[in-house]
């Protein structure tokens, strides 16, 4: 299990495929599921400029710790892996990445998710965007339902 | 009692203050902390955490404590 925090861009394929051939054996595993989410230039029908990605060092960590931890556990997964931006990010960039791998697809496909609509309502993140038409910055107040 | 107090995102620019400290003997919980700290209501969708764990109003705080009070999360 791997949980990092960048403040820099990240190619989240060369992420997978380099903590795969660095912590898994060809033949071991049988599934991986990937979930990237990357940042739009448009938000409640308004156009984007730029977002920061606030956070709370140290609880931001545990607490995505915990929530792997736990779908680690409950789904039997041989490895996981999350990667998630702070700081300022653009449109385009890739924001969050969960990948998961497992002997079989039902375990991968069931934590990818478990994992991404944890982290969506309980790791502490904050978005504040800013917008297109000069009018400032806003905090994104919720994130929208995952089903 | 000290009790070092956070605040995050919206919260932080409601009070105006990222971390303040509180010297007090008649705090219990994290609800009195709020209240000593904001004076203001509690506001209902607000969450918080204790020493880096998510809590309820009702948690006991104990000297040396932190207690961090933020808006619903946004991650991802």
């Amino acid at each position: 299990m791997h949980i990092e925090l960048r403040d820099q861009c990240f190619d989240p394929w060369a992420e997978i495929t380099g903590f795969r051939d660095r912590m898994l054996s060809p033949g071991q595993y049988g599934a991986c599921a990937v979930f990237v989410g990357t940042m739009r230039d448009y938000n409640d029908g308004d156009r984007v400029r730029s977002m920061y990605l606030e956070h709370y060092p140290g609880m931001t960590e545990k607490q995505l710790e915990s929530l792997v931890d736990a779908s680690c556990e409950t789904n039997n997964l041989m490895e996981a892996l999350v990667v998630h931006r702070v700081g300022s990010v653009n449109p385009g960039e890739d924001i969050v990445l969960v990948a998961v791998w497992s002997a079989h697809r039902k375990a991968s496909f069931d934590a990818c998710r478990e994992i991404m609509e944890a982290l969506k309502s309980t790791a502490p993140f904050w978005k504040k965007e800013t917008l297109d038409d000069q009018s400032g910055d806003r905090w994104v107040h919720r994130n929208t339902p995952g089903s | 009692m000290t009790i070092n107090v956070r605040f995050f995102a919206s919260l932080r620019e409601r009070i105006g203050v990222a971390r303040t400290e509180i010297e007090a003997d008649s705090v219990n919980d994290v609800r009195d902390v709020w209240l000593a700290v904001s004076h203001q209501p509690v506001d209902e969708e607000m969450l918080v955490a204790l020493n880096r764990n998510y809590a309820s109003l009702d948690h006991t705080v104990t000297d040396g404590d932190e207690v961090a009070f933020f808006p619903p999360v946004t991650g991802g």
